[in-house]
């Protein structure tokens, strides 16, 4: 009986190799086979720690400091840590409540027990040299240092830009960016941030299942350390930019200086200005919101994006063109006719030179009548497409109407009207009758200030330009490189004996009586100017474009104060004067000029339900209405 | 007294000995490397595991050359007593015990604690063994039957009353012994398919299921009745009956009777529920661990999935993590082999006992052992739930360590001693 059922061992016995079995083939397919248990694991158990390089900084032309990396220092918790916390003296010294303190425990806590979390982000160096010596008696707690970008001065915030954290469409178009990155959201922190951002290094560590770290991987052969991002090395001048801030701290408007040699930003003002370190750090969303609301747009960059009718500075462009055309000679007068286009009381213009210096609004009229129509009345509307065509082509030649390819984000182009132009806005034809505002720099023409400012410049030199450029030199000394861009010549088209004839006309304006800039003058320096005085829905913006000295020029300016009555040569040219005085002698002698144009608040208020902004684009749309008004009248004429 | 002695030493199953002396310094090694911390890395430290499971080994040796020192008729003699002790302290442990991970399975004496369940299956093995071999004993008798299934249900249902569930189960392994003093095969197979429909009707929908075995049994009775005209459909019915109950049982008892963790666990690894951060967290960090060892393993205190705690109680049920990942599958065959020669060896070294006492004694051994190693193993390689019950000799734990070593060192003193009579 018993014997018979000893066999019965051979089923046990089987059974038991059976499993051992089964459980072999199944260590041999997880082990060996499946190959995705490794890679598990290595997710599990290794931590990439970006590790961030310092951002490049930036100078003026002078080496003096725009913009640094100021460390600051975030407190962490290790909530699992924490124990004996004498709660209330902790409070104290962080100076926040008992609630506030529950409240930010509780997060942590509720992230995690185990991982660090912030508890409190971004103490300044002030503050946290207090509660660091402290720190070792409050288990659990730690600093960690990051940096914010910082402006020792407070200014340029227009050309600078800020930075934020990246977008969700930058990280998909960007593998570079991980979300929580910051990345540069205007000024040249945008336009350079390839440069400024440095490259990102890599930490290779391991943790355990609490996501606590437990030393590096493998000695650290693996990790990659940050680079350092580029300094950049701008041409804006820190003295001169402070000086053109402080003079347009009450009013709208912009300046921008250029050296003409370079084409080097001197400076770049749009005002209201904001400090840059109102959008830095935690304070960013807030301020940033007030400062987007702000009905005086401060954000807003005018310098690039507002474009105006250039008023009466078109004249000399109107000029030069004319002059090479042929159509006029420096000689050609022609009568004040009030019937023609409105005009101020003034001697008629015997020349061009004279022309300019009184800015003589039928001289003109009859310029540019010449320029496109060719005096042919029976072929005008034939004539006037070659005419303008030619205009057009020779008016961007001298950098309007076209994008300056600047190292600042979001430049707006202003607009040269050409022949498709009107084709489209008149179907049933058009001629010269139709578009003559042009001639005054009213009508279609638009411009942004650096576009005036370039275009001083370009008569500075007496035909050409360098495109307007903030930024030098990249890099450190040894290994710094400039953008070839900013090397090349750019020429008018206009011959350039006529350009005398310009800056005869300029010079007049300042120095001459019957001048319209008078205000401008320095004394001692040989400022040539043009006024102009912008008609739009509001009260006329007065506008300035200068250089100075008559030669070898050094600066080229162009002023504009927005709804400011008393036209150009009443706010924007003693401004202009004010900006060269500064810049070429460094000291202002004229201490009494100076105090009255500081505190002048010239600017129109701004109606409230009407935000600045849609005010300009309304008045350019509204100019062309009242110019197609005026022209149907004109041709029934 | 010295010419016993020495007929011992001869007679002593050394290799045995050996594979027990492996497999406890392989279970230290593991822990070490699963507790490590480059801070305290010093073995002795007594405040860490590996140094208590060090003092563990120590007891466990002595406790092995006590029980080779003694008259192996004690522990035949002294089966009653010692199970009677047992299962009184399991019936503390229910009234005072304090309650730990849910199950309540341990006395504390002051700072030092057992499990009386772990003794527990020694004490049944022993009675077991003492019950089964008693002149006039046949298991197709049903008084024999009832007390052999009576010593092992009591502690059962004692050890499920301290909600200690995988503990109690490991009493089922008792069937391999029954099953070879003669209980039916019908008895295994059954239990088989009672497993199989579990799962199937977990899997399937049950009245498609039925339908299925419906047409199965059918088949088979249509075949079986070509050849034996004999065969009575009414058997077949009774099976198709039996199944149906099942089948129909199963789903009320998974959602009444199981605890909604057991419930849990059972899905998690029948594929039916994907939660690889709650219930599935411990089974999906164990097999990573496992998997990413490769061949021959990352080396000894290399393992980055055990050693960071990605793998929860790597030091008690789920150390065959650690082997898998420090080791590979080099490693964690070689234990899975040594394991199962080493109850195939007890079932063999059973087969030559004269005495039926130590014969099915060592039937015990061995099936406690192996059920222990197939639950063990076939958890932390996803082919089993998640049942709590640690590897012998390897996992950390003084009263797992000692039972199975006693357990052990017990039959190896039987079978030392084959030869005297009985």
């Amino acid at each position: 009986m018993k014997n018979s059922l000893s066999s019965r061992r051979l089923v046990v016995m089987g059974i038991f190799i059976t499993v051992g079995v089964i459980y072999i083939i199944r260590l041999l397919y997880l082990q060996i086979i499946d190959g995705t248990y490794a890679e598990l694991a290595n997710k599990n158990a290794l931590r990439y720690v970006t590790q961030y390089p310092s951002r490049g900084l930036v100078y003026d032309r002078n080496g003096k400091l725009l913009v640094y990396n100021e460390a600051v220092y975030d407190l962490m918790v290790i909530p699992r840590q924490v124990k004996d916390l004498d709660t209330d003296y902790f409070c104290s010294l962080l100076k926040i409540t008992r609630e506030d303190f529950d409240k930010k425990m509780e997060k942590a806590k509720k992230y995690s027990l185990y991982a660090p979390s912030f508890f409190e982000k971004q103490i300044s160096k002030e503050d946290f040299a207090q509660i660091q010596e402290k720190l070792y008696q409050f288990n659990g707690f730690y600093a960690q240092s990051r940096t914010l970008r910082t402006y020792p001065d407070s200014v340029a915030a227009a050309v600078l830009g800020y930075i934020g954290e990246v977008n969700e469409k930058k990280i998909e178009e960007d593998s570079y960016y991980k979300r929580g990155d910051y990345i540069g959201m205007s000024g040249l922190e945008k336009s350079y941030e390839k440069y400024l951002r440095g490259v990102k290094g890599n930490k290779i560590t391991l943790v355990d299942v609490h996501n606590r770290e437990k030393g590096s991987f493998q000695g650290g052969k693996f990790d990659e350390p940050a680079v350092a991002g580029q300094n950049l090395y701008s041409t804006i001048d820190l003295e001169l930019q402070k000086y053109a801030e402080k003079l347009m701290k009450n009013k709208r408007g912009s300046i921008v200086a250029i050296e003409p040699s370079t084409g080097e930003v001197l400076c770049f003002v749009t005002a209201p200005a904001y400090d840059p370190n109102l959008l830095v750090g935690r304070v960013r969303g807030e301020n940033y919101k007030r400062l987007a609301n702000d009905i005086s747009k401060p954000l807003f960059n005018r310098a690039l994006m507002a474009e105006y009718p250039p008023g009466s500075i078109f004249k000399v462009a109107q000029a030069l063109v004319a002059l090479d055309m042929g159509v006029i000679n420096p000689g050609t007068g022609f009568p004040c006719d009030k019937s023609l286009v409105g005009c101020h009381n003034h001697p008629s213009a015997p020349t061009v030179k004279d022309a300019i210096k009184m800015s003589c609004n039928p001289y003109f009229y009859r310029v540019f009548q010449r320029e496109v129509q060719r005096l042919n009345p029976k072929t005008n509307k034939i004539d006037s497409k070659y005419g303008l065509s030619e205009w057009t082509a020779a008016m961007l030649k001298m950098g309007f109407g076209t994008r300056l390819d600047i190292d600042l984000p979001s430049v707006r182009k202003g607009y040269i009207p050409d022949t498709s132009f009107y084709n489209r806005w008149y179907p049933s034809g058009w001629n010269f009758y139709t578009i003559y505002s042009n001639s005054i720099g009213q009508g279609e023409v638009t411009v942004v200030p650096l576009q005036m400012a370039n275009f001083a410049a370009l008569v500075a030199n007496r035909g050409w330009y360098i495109t307007p450029h903030i930024v030098k030199y990249i890099g450190e000394e040894g290994k710094r490189f400039a953008l070839k861009k900013y090397k090349e010549k750019h020429y008018s088209s206009v011959d350039a004996k006529y350009w005398d004839v310009a800056v005869a006309g300029m010079y007049g304006v300042v120095h001459e009586g019957g001048g319209t800039g008078r205000r401008a003058d320095v004394p001692g320096l040989e400022v040539c100017g043009k006024t102009g005085t912008a008609q739009n829905s509001g009260e006329d913006h007065s506008v300035f474009i200068s250089f100075a000295p008559r030669n070898n020029p050094k600066i080229a300016v162009s002023v504009y104060v927005e709804n400011a009555r008393g036209g150009g040569g009443a706010w924007a040219a003693p401004i202009a004067g004010l900006i060269i005085e500064k810049y070429i002698k460094r000291e202002i002698e004229r201490k009494e000029i100076e105090k009255q144009y500081m505190e002048a608040q010239p600017c129109q208020p701004i109606i409230v339900r009407k935000p600045v902004v849609k005010q300009e684009n309304d008045s350019v749309k509204h100019d062309k209405n009242s110019v197609k008004q005026d022209s149907t009248k004109n041709t029934k004429k | 007294m010295d010419k016993r002695g020495k007929s011992i030493l001869n007679n002593i199953e050394w290799k045995v000995v050996i594979a027990w002396l492996f497999l406890v310094l392989v279970g230290w090694l593991n822990i070490y490397a699963a507790v490590y911390d480059s801070e305290h890395s010093s073995i002795f430290d007594f405040s860490c595991r590996y140094g208590k499971q060090m003092i563990w080994i120590a007891a466990s040796v002595v406790i092995a050359l006590f029980v080779l020192i003694i008259d192996p008729k004690f522990f035949s003699q002294s089966s009653y007593l010692i199970y009677i002790i047992c299962m009184g302290l399991l019936v503390v442990v229910l009234g005072v015990a304090t309650a730990t991970k849910g199950a309540k399975s341990w006395l504390g004496i002051g700072d030092f604690g057992i499990q009386p369940s772990e003794f527990a299956k020694f004490a049944t093995a022993l009675i077991l063994a003492k019950v089964l071999s008693a002149i006039n004993v046949d298991m197709k008798q049903w008084p024999t039957r009832l007390s052999a299934i009576g010593v092992v249900l009591l502690p059962m249902l004692l050890v499920l009353l301290q909600n200690d569930t995988g503990s109690a189960l490991v009493f089922l392994s008792f069937v391999f012994v029954m099953f070879r003093e003669g209980l039916s095969y019908m008895v295994l197979i059954s239990g088989a398919s009672v497993i199989i429909l579990f799962v199937l009707a977990l899997l399937i929908n049950p009245y498609i299921l039925i339908a299925i075995l419906a047409v199965l049994i059918l088949i088979a009775y249509f075949i079986i009745h070509k050849r034996n005209r004999h065969t009575k459909f009414i058997y077949f019915l009774g099976v198709f009956i039996f199944c149906a109950v099942i089948v129909s049982g199963v789903q009320v008892a998974f959602n009444e009777v199981l605890g909604s963790h057991q419930k849990d666990r059972i899905e998690v690894l029948l594929g039916q529920k994907k939660d690889d951060k709650g219930v599935g967290y411990n089974v999906n960090q164990s097999k990573i661990a496992i998997g990413s060892g490769g061949l021959t393993g990352k080396g000894f205190l290399q393992g980055t999935q055990t050693k960071f705690n990605f793998v929860p109680e790597q030091d008690t049920d789920f150390i065959f993590c650690t082997i898998g990942e420090e080791w590979g599958f080099i490693g964690s065959s070689i234990i899975v082999i040594v394991f199962i020669w080493l109850c195939v060896k007890i079932i063999k070294m059973a087969e030559r006992q004269r005495s039926n006492f130590a014969r099915i004694y060592g039937y015990g051994v061995a099936s406690v052992i192996f059920f222990h190693v197939m639950v063990n193993i076939g958890m932390t390689i996803g082919l089993l739930p998640v049942i709590g019950i640690p590897l012998p000799f390897i996992s950390y734990g003084g009263s797992s360590l000692w039972t199975f070593t006693l357990m052990l060192f017990v039959f190896i003193r039987q079978d030392a001693s084959r030869g005297d009579l009985v």
